[in-house]
């Protein structure tokens, strides 16, 4: 039996069959519908809750990731700090003990020259001339009342005029030499007081050094206090460190890079003649796999070399070594990175010969004999050459500042990306939920709208025309409120 | 601060262990056997076959292996190799060889006499041969003849060439002079070498233009 057997089955007319069907599937829908609502329901609620909870669990898992990103920020944010305040102290410390340590011998030139000066001035003080305990006695001679037509008396006095004018002369005499022997003095203690001075300068400059490592402790100190509270501004700040030191690094490592493939194109080809040119290993000449492992190990040295100078501290092993361990391994690890460097200046002069030896090859193969004349001005890129390869190796060995910012930062960084994920998905769940919930109500509107005419005729019938369909609307919304 | 590193080391043995367990290495050098055509007036041509050969000296690299081998009556046979090398390891090894194989070539080219017949086939069944002992990646046969063949009698040469993975390449092809009056019959003697080639699963390629020397080695 087709699909047209089955369509004309209730008459020839195909409007009529038509009609015929279209009221048998509507009343048939109708019939059905209570259990479709529920249905429709079932499966919307279902997918809803399920979309939810796997929204909601991948919102926890973004706000613990975020959480743990917080620690770590904290973490690494509380070592870089106690660092810095350690560097500071450190300084303080060089800064005393070079400084003041020379403090008592300070003192005491201070105050051998305060003592020095307090001598000086006492002896500078001025002492008035002491009056002589015979001029009044003189004084009375001299105005006795008597003929001063008297030779006698006139001699008598004259004398003692001449007398007094003698000793007023060698008083005078005496008070200028004591006056300038002050004046000398005051003049000798200039020196000294310049000198207090200067002592007095220095103090106060080591003193306000000491206060401005101080103030930078106290900034440092607040920071720090800060972080360990875990404060928003401070995670804040940590973050965008974070990010900033991310880049940073990042370009700095991608420089590195370019070194690298610079220095291992040095030597990959003078490395043939020590290993031979034909051979692979895993995929690659063995050549370029011995240049490599030379860069590589080269950046290891220079790993080890920054760890045991405790300028980086991915390793802490190195670090908590011993003094004199750790001396040792800086030895070591330089000695090595030498011996490297030398080999890779030879491996580029090689390189040059290689390349000379080639053209000459070339030159007598190809363009019928005619060796290629040697350029006097060939030693320029030969020197240029071992250069590059005696250098590169030391260059590479701040490598490891980079990569150790990089390493730390790219946990927060990858973190931060981690929990965006989480969320961006989380988001996306909570979409599809709401979508599965108002894709379920928006079928059960149609579907009311499918059979709206028995619906009509029911609500007639009820006397509550359309109320019914009304209610199949609003059964989700009543959910919702619910909900909400 | 124990597991700072993990991460790196953990990608670090994943390449390491992702680069040990490839497929089983292929070897990657080059070997080269070139047939010379030493009939007839076909002689006269080596000046341009030492070109070629100079050219593929200078093209091959450490670890690669080179033959020169003429093609007269009986070519199936090692004492018609002209000059046999695998290069050393070591580049400076390599060049010290490649002037002493173009040395020995140029001795050649000034001493040999014509042959009476053209045995290309048994020049190729012993290229295919030599390359295959050798163990090489890649295999190139270049044949430097008009691709006249001239057989003794009595000598059987309809064999299928087995050269599934070989570069065959035909170079300097002349044209004869009967090719001249009737250029079909050259086209035939290409077609029928290309046929044979392809039939035995390698590729089949003529330069003609000593100018375009760089493709006849393709690296």
């Amino acid at each position: 039996m087709s699909f047209s057997d089955v369509y004309m089955l209730w008459s020839d007319s195909p409007a009529i069959s038509a009609v015929v069907w279209t009221v048998i599937v509507m009343l048939l829908t109708y019939l059905a519908r209570e259990p479709m609502h529920k249905m429709i329901e079932a499966f919307s609620s279902g997918a809803k809750q399920a979309f939810q909870q796997a929204a909601d669990a991948l919102q926890g898992s973004s706000q613990k990731l975020a959480d743990r990103n917080r620690e770590v920020l904290v973490a690494a944010g509380m070592e870089a700090s106690e660092r810095l305040i350690e560097r500071e102290f450190s300084r303080i410390d060089t800064i005393v003990h070079r400084d003041l340590a020379e403090y008592p011998t300070l003192h005491r030139k201070i105050s051998d020259v305060v003592t020095k000066i307090d001598e000086d001035y006492k002896s500078s003080s001025e002492a008035p001339p002491e009056a002589p305990g015979w001029g009044k006695a003189i004084d009375a001679v001299a105005n006795i009342q008597a003929n001063k037509g008297d030779p006698m008396v006139g001699q008598v006095l004259e004398s003692i005029h001449g007398s007094m004018q003698k000793s007023h002369q060698h008083v005078l005499e005496e008070y200028r030499k004591s006056s300038r022997s002050r004046h000398m003095l005051l003049k000798k203690m200039r020196p000294f007081w310049r000198r207090m001075d200067g002592d007095l300068k220095q103090v106060d400059e080591k003193v306000t050094g000491l206060l401005e490592r101080s103030a930078v402790i106290d900034q440092q100190m607040d920071e720090y206090e800060n972080i360990v509270a875990k404060t928003d501004g401070a995670v804040r700040t940590l973050s965008s460190s974070s990010l900033t030191q991310f880049f940073i690094a990042g370009f700095v490592l991608a420089i590195a890079v370019g070194g690298a493939a610079i220095n291992f194109n040095l030597i990959a080809r003078p490395m043939q003649e020590m290993v031979g040119g034909s051979g692979m290993l895993m995929g690659f000449k063995t050549a370029n796999i011995a240049a490599l492992v030379i860069i590589l190990v080269e950046v290891a040295m220079g790993l080890f070399l920054m760890e045991s100078l405790r300028i980086t501290r991915l390793f802490p092993v190195i670090g908590s070594m011993r003094d004199e361990m750790r001396v040792r391994m800086i030895w070591i690890t330089f000695s090595i990175l030498l011996i490297l460097a030398s080999v890779e200046a030879g491996l580029a002069y090689m390189r040059e010969i290689l390349s000379q030896d080639d053209a000459a090859l070339r030159a007598s193969l190809i363009e019928g004999g005619s060796s290629v004349a040697a350029s006097s001005q060939r030693w320029i890129t030969t020197a240029a050459q071992m250069g590059m390869g005696f250098i590169l190796p030391f260059a590479l060995v701040f490598v490891a500042i980079p990569l150790e910012s990089f390493i730390h930062s790219s946990r927060t960084v990858l973190g931060m990306v981690g929990v965006g994920l989480l969320r961006g998905l989380a988001f996306l769940m909570s979409m599809v939920a709401s979508g599965s919930y108002y894709a379920g109500a928006a079928l059960i509107s149609i579907y009311d709208l499918i059979i709206f005419m028995p619906l009509w005729i029911e609500g007639l019938i009820k006397g509550r025309t359309g109320s019914e369909a009304k209610k199949g609307l609003n059964l989700f919304e009543s959910h919702a409120t619910k909900e909400v | 601060m124990k597991n700072r590193l993990t991460i790196p080391a953990m990608l670090f043995l994943a390449f390491f262990v992702g680069g040990c367990s490839n497929q089983p290495e292929v070897p990657t050098t080059h070997g080269v056997y070139m047939l010379l055509d030493t009939s007839g007036t076909y002689t006269e041509e080596l000046k341009k076959a030492q070109l070629i050969i100079n050219y593929t000296l200078a093209k091959l690299n450490p670890g690669d292996t080179f033959a020169v081998a003429r093609v007269d009556t009986g070519s199936f046979s090692e004492k018609d190799i002209v000059s046999k090398v695998t290069f050393d390891d070591r580049p400076s090894m390599a060049n010290r060889q490649k002037l002493k194989f173009r040395d020995d070539i140029d001795r050649f080219v000034k001493e040999v006499k014509p042959s009476a017949y053209t045995d290309i086939t048994g020049g190729m069944l012993q290229a295919i041969e030599y390359l295959n002992e050798a163990g090489v990646g890649k295999k190139s046969v270049l044949i430097f003849s008009d691709l006249k063949e001239e057989l003794k009698k009595g000598f059987i040469r309809d064999i299928p060439l087995q050269v599934g993975g070989f570069d065959v390449v035909a170079l300097n092809v002349t044209k004869l002079r009967s090719d001249n009056v009737d250029p079909r019959e050259y086209m035939d003697r290409l077609s029928m070498w290309q046929s044979k080639v392809e039939s035995g699963e390698g590729t089949w390629r003529v330069i003609n233009d000593l100018e375009r020397l760089d493709s006849v080695i393709i690296n």
